[in-house]
């Protein structure tokens, strides 16, 4: 195995793009050391992106939004509090990924290009609208997060592109997110269900809002259905209700051994309603 | 109730700091894989991924051509011939013809470093014939099962049972119809419990080294040194003399450090490399793949009670499998699964199955927590039935000294009863329950174990004391073994130093097992230290002039024994063996035996639970563990053995199983889905320690390391059904199944 | 395999090692540096027994490469106790019998350590959730909370 350390990704990139055997790329490690370990991957060459300057940078943007360096450990998200008071649901799904240990090392990009369904960090970014500066051979391009992932372990990034920063809007007024996912025991444990609520406020009113779920189907999914079913509605009793079919209807899991398709399924919907409440006690502002 | 400090005793019942904790606290104490020695090679085993498979061939030319690979090992390289329980290690440490489960050793490698060791096992090409597997023990019993193997079944075993039946016993007494008849209450259910591991956070490890001459040493992370020599050099055709074992600290085993899994690989391995010494560690998959874990079981209990809540009668009929060789703890479940009442009819029936899974080992009282799940769940229901006080009903039924056992067996001296008081005293019982909130009870029972033991002490020239013992130190029995002998010599607890010692040093000890540590080593120490006294006395007596026997020891020294005997000052424990030398020479005691008096000890749980209603969480509120330690001789030992013994339990209650793929592929082999209980799942651990004295022990002890993992499986399983109405037979109440079970009560 | 050379800080220490670039942290601690105090409990980062900081950052040696040490400061439980002098946790883990096996303690001991250089006043919940990444198989973990706030006390100069 090849140990690189590029110092701009445009390097990287070249490295990736001539490599000819298996190349992984080392942002938190926190995924690619246990598939190393476990002879489950065994790569050829490993790229270790925290040698580029800016990695470990958490900027806010002109427009009010937040540029985040693909080597951002979830400690450094957590601690940061302007950050935090915008985003923090999908602070929060990133601090829910493995244990204080973990924290200290595991990144956004690499929970998102680990591909799994269940990432933790995933549907708070895509309920956050989030993109991601893609840089490859050619120059850099930008994608929604929710068009990363193509499947358990898969993503749809070509050989020789590499994600260079994680992009959040800006949060505007009025607004909230959270993240909620069910695990067996209170630490630990991948998701079993994962839903994040990002939602914006016209005085009791929900204006607008993106429903994300994890580990209910192949990829953390967008529900749009799940949206409109408490956009123009209080949160009242009615739209939870719908909210929460809207969300179950949404899945299509498997039976596996973290959880069964009507457990996931009942549970998503549960995940949804608990989400948007604290979705929409943030965005009051309390 | 644990006096701590205000006992008859200076020492026994203190909190002294463990000996060993420095060490323990600064990362110098060294456990298995901590070792390292001139010219070590490291090995890798190839394992089966198939659960049950023909080994057609196995090509090791690629591995054995790579640079730094010093030698290859298979089946092949083993002695032949081997016949009973010699055969069922050598086939688990190295798989013959066939695979029998998924993660079974086919071959070894021995090499330079770990990831050349590594890059060679994947070297090793198997062609294997994948044939039926089967998992589940209700579906290994049936008669069309797979056979997972031809002639395994004993003498035990009726004609025309089913080809995995390989043991099979019936017990009891009594006129079990005519109980059933006079009961008000006939209820009989199925519960089932599903495997599990130990858990221990230190993965299996040893450094093996042996000539062509056969002789060797190894270094090892074990329960018990003198079986590890035993069954490697079975195994491998080798005199045991030869070997000589060193354990390590060990880092936990709960009874799976008490056979062997690679060690004796270590050993063929270095004899192929030219006697270089080969370490082996696994990785935690092939810790849950290929070590542990303890049998799964489907057990049919039925009771009759009279509407007062006497109990008439008792039938269990227990399935258990225990991987692809015999020994799954049938027996012991059912001997404790009624041990709890008086029963004046009693009928067991046990099956022991063999399965394509790993070889079950022993984990804490094995066998009493499946029996107490389903006898323990089943009581709850039937008090429930009757509307009937689940505690009152234990106590109506509790067995006493004297009493018959269900297990057969006169009780000798036992605590339930004080146990069920100090439980009904207790302040949890009268904490208010909120909605979706339940509590549940539940006792358990093990009988504990003595087993061959030796023990030597000796007396330095300053009067202090070293102890020699062969049991491993897992939680602190050094501090207890040195209590104890402190408080015999009459000198300080910081004056005895306890040393685990290797096969050459003593006679041949059995494992710390069967909570018989403090016990038996304990008992040991101090029938050596006696010795020790009565020749300190009689060195005393030379002095004096004096008979021996007008000699007593008092509080640290030899004094005359009354008026009578003469008039000399004390001398004390320093003095004598200041002149030791001029005096006769060394001064030591030992003893070697197997320790009479084991006392059996009960145990009560009482668990507050919450389930969410929507999710099927279950969450432990409040947990009270009650036992009875006979004397606890460093009770906060005592308390952390309570308390880790119900942790495991509550693992096993809600979320700790083993997840078998329809290919017979272990599917949760890492701590990442193999869920034992983490620090913020869990409430802090009340206990009581009840002190009924064991008379068949100096200081009273009783073994207290492994009932206190029985009660949590139908404690919990009682609480959930208090908290929700839901009754749960079969683990692990994980969130799924009791989100299954409430929507299908709606 | 050609290997790495790094120079690296342990417990202070300047130290130089050759690193295969698939060994981790952990591989090199224990069989390069003999510091075997840092234990394998797992490999994956499930079990905590692993931990050491890397420059201050509490993470588990096994999910951190060899050769990402050059030019940082590792620490290690070898290190913890200074001048001889043993850390109020490390005494406390002793005094309150929060050890049973001992091989989680290490990581237990540099977990909760972290925890409390950044936090003297932690609740229980803090602390349980904190030390969530670290298993202890023998103790419930009751004895070892006790420990860590009882230390967390002795350092805010609270009387035990």
């Amino acid at each position: 195995m090849h140990y690189h350390s590029p110092s701009t990704f445009e390097d990287a990139a070249r490295l990736a793009a001539s490599t000819t055997g298996v190349t992984r790329f080392l942002a938190g490690g926190t995924d690619v050391l246990v598939q190393m370990r476990a002879g489950m991957v065994l790569p050829d060459d490993l790229i270790d992106l925290k040698g580029i300057p800016g990695v470990a940078d958490i900027q806010q943007t002109e427009d009010g939004g937040w540029r985040i360096g693909v080597a951002v450990p979830g400690i450094q998200l957590g601690a940061h509090a302007a950050l935090v008071a915008d985003w923090p649901g999908v602070v929060e799904g990133m601090e829910l990924v493995g244990s204080t240990q973990v924290q200290g090392r595991a990144t956004l990009t690499g929970n998102l290009c680990n591909g799994s369904p269940a990432a933790d960090s995933v549907p708070g970014l895509v309920a956050a609208g989030a993109t991601v500066e893609i840089t490859g051979q050619d120059g850099t391009r930008t994608a929604s997060v929710e068009d990363i992932p193509a499947g358990p372990g898969k993503t749809t990034l070509a050989q020789g592109e590499l994600i260079s920063a994680i992009l959040l809007p800006p949060r505007g007024q009025n607004g909230g997110d959270a993240y909620l996912r069910f695990i067996p025991r209170t630490e630990m444990d991948i998701a079993v269900v994962g839903c994040a609520v990002s939602l914006t406020l016209d005085g009791d009113t929900v204006t607008a809002a993106r429903v994300a779920l994890g580990a209910v189907a192949p990829t953390v999914v967008l529900v749009p259905e799940a949206a409109e079913a408490i956009i123009g509605t209080t949160l009242d009793d009615a739209a939870l209700e719908a909210l929460a079919k809207a969300a179950s209807a949404a899945c299509n899991p498997i039976d596996d051994k973290r959880g069964t398709v009507a457990f996931r399924t009942d549970v998503a919907g549960v995940l949804a309603g608990r989400a948007a409440k604290i979705a929409y006690t943030r965005a009051k502002g309390a | 109730m644990a006096k701590d400090g205000l006992t008859e005793f200076r020492l026994v019942g203190t909190r002294p700091d463990r000996p060993d904790g420095l060490d323990k606290v600064t990362g110098r104490a060294r456990y298995g894989a901590d070792i390292s020695a001139p010219g070590m090679l490291w090995a890798a085993v190839v394992r089966s991924p198939h659960a049950h498979a023909r080994i057609v061939k196995i090509d090791t030319s690629k591995a054995e051509a790579l640079d730094g690979v010093k030698a290859v090992i298979t089946r092949a390289d083993f002695p032949e011939g081997l016949t009973g329980e010699a055969w069922n290690l050598q086939e688990n440490t190295m798989a013959g013809d066939r695979a029998l489960y998924d993660g079974h050793a086919v071959a070894a490698v021995a090499a330079t470093s770990a990831f050349v060791a590594q890059d060679a096992a994947r070297l090793i090409e198997v062609e294997y014939e994948v044939l039926p597997h089967v998992i589940d023990v209700d579906d290994a019993i049936k008669p069309d099962a797979p056979v997972i193997r031809e002639g395994a079944a004993d003498a035990t075993v009726p004609e025309g049972m089913p080809p995995n039946v390989v043991r099979y016993m019936e017990f009891g007494h009594g006129d079990v119809e005519a109980g059933f008849g006079a009961a008000d209450l006939v209820m009989e259910k199925t519960y089932k419990t599903e495997a599990t591991h130990q858990g221990y956070i230190e993965p299996h490890a040893c450094m093996g080294q042996m000539g062509e001459d056969g002789r060797g040493e190894m270094w090892v992370c074990t329960q018990g040194h003198w079986f590890i020599r035993k069954m490697c050099t079975d195994v491998l055709g080798l005199d045991p003399a030869q070997l000589r074992v060193t354990p390590s600290e060990i880092g936990g085993g709960f009874g799976g450090k008490t056979t062997i899994f690679m060690e004796p690989l270590s050993l063929a391995l270095s004899k192929k490399a030219g006697g270089r010494p080969v370490k082996v560690v696994m990785t935690r998959s092939e810790v849950l793949r290929a070590t542990g874990p303890t049998a799964s079981a489907s057990m049919d209990v039925k009771i009759g009670m009279t509407k007062d809540g006497q109990i008439t009668a008792g039938r269990a009929e227990f399935r258990m499998q225990g991987g692809a060789f015999p020994g799954a703890p049938v027996d012991f479940a059912l001997m404790c699964g009624f041990a709890a009442y008086k029963m004046p009819a009693v009928e067991h029936i046990g099956y022991d199955v063999l399965a394509n899974r790993p070889r079950a080992a022993a984990y804490r009282a094995p066998g009493s927590p499946m029996g107490a799940f389903a006898v323990e769940s089943l009581v709850d229901e039937m008090c429930r039935e009757l509307g009937l006080d689940p505690l009152e009903v234990r106590l109506k039924n509790a067995v006493h000294e004297g009493d018959k056992a269900s297990y057969g067996p006169k009780f000798g001296s036992i605590g339930l009863e004080e146990v069920l008081q100090a439980t009904k005293a207790h302040p949890n019982l009268l904490a208010e329950l909120g909605p979706n909130q339940g509590r549940g009870m539940a006792s358990g029972y093990w009988f504990n174990h003595s087993g061959d033991t030796s023990v030597s002490l000796a007396i330095s020239e300053d009067g202090t004391a070293q102890v020699s013992v062969g049991t491993p130190d897992i939680g602190g029995s050094r501090a207890s073994i040195a209590l104890m002998t402190a408080e015999t010599l009459g000198i300080d607890y910081e004056d005895v130093r306890v040393n685990v010692v290797e096969t050459g040093a003593l006679g041949v000890n059995e494992p710390t097992h069967g909570s018989r540590a403090t016990f038996a080593s304990g008992k040991a120490a101090v029938m050596a230290a006696e010795q020790a006294i009565g020749e300190m006395c009689r060195r005393a007596a030379a002095k004096w002039g004096i008979d021996p026997e007008a000699v007593e020891w008092v509080d640290g020294a030899a004094q005359p024994a009354g008026p009578n005997a003469g008039k000399f000052p004390p001398m004390t424990i320093a003095e004598i063996a200041a002149k030791m030398s001029s005096t006769g020479g060394p001064i030591a005691g030992h003893h070697e035996s197997v320790p009479e008096g084991v006392g059996a000890s009960f145990g009560t749980h009482v668990v507050d639970v919450e389930v969410d209603p929507e999710t099927g969480r279950t969450t432990i509120l409040r947990y009270l563990v009650v036992q009875d330690a006979g004397r606890a001789i460093h009770p906060a030992y005592v308390e952390g053995q309570y308390q880790g013994g119900a942790v495991q339990g509550i693992g096993w209650a809600l979320n700790e199983a083993y997840i078998y793929g329809e290919d017979g592929r272990l599917q949760n082999t890492v701590f990442l889905d193999y869920r034992i209980p983490v620090a913020s799942d869990l409430p802090m651990i009340d206990t009581v320690i009840v002190e009924v004295p064991n008379p068949g022990h100096p200081y009273g002890v009783r073994g207290v390391g492994e009932t206190g993992i029985t009660p949590p499986l139908p404690a919990i399983a009682n609480a959930i059904h208090d908290a929700v109405g839901v009754r749960l037979r079969s683990l692990p109440m994980s969130p799924p199944a009791v989100l299954a079970a409430l929507k299908a009560k709606e | 395999m050609s290997k790495t050379h790094v120079t690296t800080k342990v417990n202070g220490d300047t130290v130089e090692f050759l690193a295969d670039p698939r060994a981790s942290l952990l591989d090199c601690l224990r069989d390069n540096l003999g510091l075997t105090g840092t234990k394998e409990g797992c490999g994956t980062g499930d079990c905590g027994a692993c931990s050491v900081t890397l420059d201050g950052t509490l993470v588990c040696s096994c999910l951190v490469l060899g050769v990402e040490a050059e030019g940082r400061e590792i620490g290690t439980i070898e290190g913890m106790a200074e001048d001889k002098e043993l850390h109020p946790l490390q005494r406390k883990f002793i005094e309150h019998a929060a050890l049973q096996c001992g091989f989680c303690t290490p990581g237990f001991l540099v977990a909760a350590k972290a925890l409390l250089d950044q936090n003297q006043n932690p609740t229980e919940e803090e602390v349980r959730y904190w030390l969530a990444g670290n298993l202890c198989r023998c103790t419930g973990y009751d004895k070892i909370i006790r420990a860590v706030m009882d230390a967390a006390a002795e350092l805010r100069g609270e009387a035990a």
